[in-house]
């Protein structure tokens, strides 16, 4: 990774040895951990994945972060409060993981502000009614479980660990958001309607949230190997529509999918295929919110700098009266 | 890296350990970053105990933990060993990042 | 173990609900075992208003930090700054609670919180000024923690057992939130040319305000010598300032309380029917 590690030049016998003994490792389904040799490529894919995952978390504060301040009860408030800080936590404790690669958050931050690293593209969609807040919970975060279930085995104990936090965590999310869901449809018919409206705009950009399908995915054969991905795009993109689908009957709203059926012979639900034409639009930057979300990413980063500079000019300062006592 | 060269940079890493009851160890649960001691530990508190998991927490900058390497013949970590988790990065990642 | 089997894991034995919500910290009832009767001797009246302004402070003051979110300085005070906002909040609701209790009407939380017009909050204004940048956030919640903790401690005594227990809670999250915000004026007074002048600045502009809290509850010694210590470890100097006449507390508000209770109120208010 390092030029220091070019500089060390080991001969090709050691590296073949540290590979057999990394490859070994994962055999054993045993953890890679941050001191151990690993291959390049194992650790560029992760930081890629890792870094892209905790930039999800931090920029998908913002479409629910807006209804904070105007959630129509006091419960939830409190309840979107504490979720949304959840996923600045989450942020935190991904962003640790990738740095125990060798990456300071300092520069991920800058690779995702200059557009070098993604965010899922699920958050470039906007979020005009309260109705959203529980679909963003039932689709999003049951979606985003279905992900990163797998991922608390990953190979990389510390991203492995940094998962199993929250996929904690996120269970208590999807909950809150069907559970409001199910006060809602119990409520006026506005707010049943509200709830219906919500669900046809997030279906087909929640199924996406899987990526592409397996067949056009490049990466995705070297991850499984390595297991840092535990499961295909589209195997995880059927589990959710498993899932999905029964709670749908029970909280009384339609997926809108009319391809959408049970397939004896499967055991599994058919569904339609999602526009992943839309996908990569949206993903190269072409989606209804990307430019705001951004832009207010980095405005906060901007305006913040003073703050931060401040509290370690303070640091420093305390640190040489620190040593000034010390000596005098 | 002097203190006034440190004012423009990021604040330092700090390694976090919580006592989750009366009669356990401290055990390592992540890090995070703080311009002091003092902020490190607010921020672990913040961070790390808001579902109430601890009754105790230490931190410590992280470059200030010496570890063992796990094979001492290892030559990736031969030039930087007193460092633990900050190893300087010049690699690119690619932009056609698939969604996760 | 297959990943359904760990999803059903994660999924289960959690339907003691809120409970298990980050709600700042601490889970347990403080008002577990306490006796909602209001005690003779005890003015009905005087208990409302005080329950009353003690939640409108809390309630306002949450929606302020909540502007925070995804614009705070740093990751680590996006999480602090919530934590600080979730105690206010979780204060609110069981003075309003108990407001309904005492007057008879057994309104609950919400009614308190969206269902009265602006002019009939009774915050101090100091709590509804908008967030302006950060050295004056952190300045504000300085001086508001420090009145409210030394209000809450005496509070903590009070003959109505609920506010007791309410306060006692209170006591041990404010004490965390007068913490946070003397650390950080100290950071930002010593820090650098900056940031020592954008907080005289802060100081400065929210001084006015100052004194309208020892008319609605005289605890001036305390905060007096808060922040004694606090801008005195921080290099700056206690601001000098005439009183801006007008109280919050008789629902004399300066003109940002009105946007701030319609924005919260927006959607309750459209919905009038509806439940959440």
């Amino acid at each position: 990774m390092s030029t220091a590690h070019a500089a060390a030049s080991p001969d090709s016998d050691a590296v073949q040895e540290l590979e057999s003994q990394f490859d070994a490792t994962i055999a054993r389904d045993q953890r890679i951990e941050p001191r151990d040799w690993m291959p390049e490529g194992y650790r560029k894919t992760l930081v890629r994945q890792i870094a892209q995952h905790a930039h999800s978390e931090i920029i998908g504060m913002q479409p629910e972060g807006e209804w904070i301040t105007r959630a129509p009860s006091l419960r939830r408030k409190s309840i979107l409060f504490a979720k949304v800080q959840d996923e600045a936590g989450h942020g935190l404790y991904l962003y640790s993981a990738a740095e125990t690669l060798g990456i300071d958050r300092a520069e991920l931050t800058q690779r995702l502000l200059e557009g070098r690293q993604k965010y899922s593209s699920i958050f470039n969609y906007p979020t005009p009614s309260f109705a959203d807040v529980g679909v963003i919970g039932w689709f999003v975060d049951g979606a985003a479980i279905c992900n990163q279930v797998p991922l608390c085995r990953s190979s990389y104990g510390p991203y492995a660990r940094a998962m199993v936090r929250i996929c904690k965590e996120e269970s208590f999310h999807q909950r809150q958001g069907y559970e409001l869901l199910l006060t809602m449809m119990r409520g006026t018919r506005e707010q049943r309607e509200m709830v219906q409206d919500a669900v046809d705009r997030w279906w087909w950009a929640s199924l996406m949230m899987f990526g592409p399908p397996d067949d056009d995915s490049p990466n995705s054969a070297q991850s499984m190997a390595w297991k840092i991905k535990r499961h295909s795009n589209d195997e995880l993109r059927q589990r959710f529509v498993d899932m999905t689908v029964p709670q749908a009957a029970k909280l009384g709203v339609t997926l809108p999918d009319p391809e959408l059926r049970w397939n004896e012979e499967r055991g599994h639900h058919d569904y339609g295929t999602p526009d992943y034409s839309e996908l990569k639009r949206v993903i190269s930057g072409d989606g209804p919110c990307n430019a705001e979300r951004m832009e207010r990413r980095r405005a906060a980063h901007e305006e913040g700098a003073w703050v931060r500079e401040a509290a370690s000019a303070h640091a420093a300062k305390q640190a040489a009266r620190a040593r000034a006592e010390a000596a005098a | 890296m002097s203190d006034t060269q440190n004012e423009k940079r990021e604040w330092p890493l700090y390694e976090v350990f919580v006592r989750g009851k009366r009669g356990l160890n401290h055990v390592h649960v992540g890090s995070l970053h703080a311009a002091d001691d003092q902020m490190a530990l607010t921020h672990a508190r913040d961070l790390y105990t808001r579902r109430n998991e601890g009754v105790s927490i230490w931190v410590v900058r992280s470059e200030h933990i010496a570890a063992s390497t796990r094979d001492e013949k290892d030559p990736f970590f031969a030039p930087s060993a007193d460092k633990v988790y900050r190893h300087p990065t010049f690699y690119d990642i690619p932009d056609d990042v698939p969604h996760i | 173990m297959s990943d359904d089997h760990v999803y059903m894991t994660l999924a289960e034995g959690h339907d003691d609900s809120d409970a298990r919500w980050a709600f700042g910290t601490g889970f347990e009832d403080p008002l577990h075992g306490v006796d909602t009767t209001v005690p003779e001797g005890v003015d009905a009246v005087e208990l409302v208003a005080l329950c009353a302004a003690l939640g409108d402070d809390a309630l306002v003051l949450a929606q302020r930090l909540a502007e925070w979110v995804t614009r705070a300085p740093e990751l680590e005070e996006e999480v602090a700054l919530a934590n600080i906002g979730l105690d206010l909040l979780g204060q609110a609701r069981l003075l309003y609670a108990r407001c309904g209790q005492v007057d008879g009407t057994g309104r609950g939380e919400d009614a308190y919180a969206y269902f009265r017009d602006a002019d009939e909050f009774r915050n101090v204004r100091l709590a509804e000024l908008p967030n302006g940048d950060f050295a004056f956030s952190i300045v504000r919640l300085l001086v508001l923690s420090s009145w409210r903790l030394a209000h809450f401690v005496e509070l903590s005594a009070s003959p109505d057992p609920v506010l007791a227990a309410i306060a006692a809670k209170g006591v041990k999250e404010l004490t965390y939130h007068r913490q946070y915000a003397a650390e950080w004026t100290v950071r930002l007074g010593d820090g650098t040319e900056e940031s020592r002048a954008r907080t005289e600045v802060a100081l400065e502009s929210l001084a006015p305000y100052w004194e309208e809290l020892f008319v609605a509850h005289d605890v001036r010694d305390a905060v007096t010598e808060d922040l004694r210590q606090v801008l005195g470890a921080a290099g700056l100097p206690v601001p000098q300032a005439e009183f801006l006449p007008g109280a919050g507390r008789q629902g004399a508000h300066t003109d940002h309380l009105g946007p701030l209770v319609t924005e919260m109120q927006s959607v309750a208010r459209a919905h009038p029917e509806a439940t959440w």
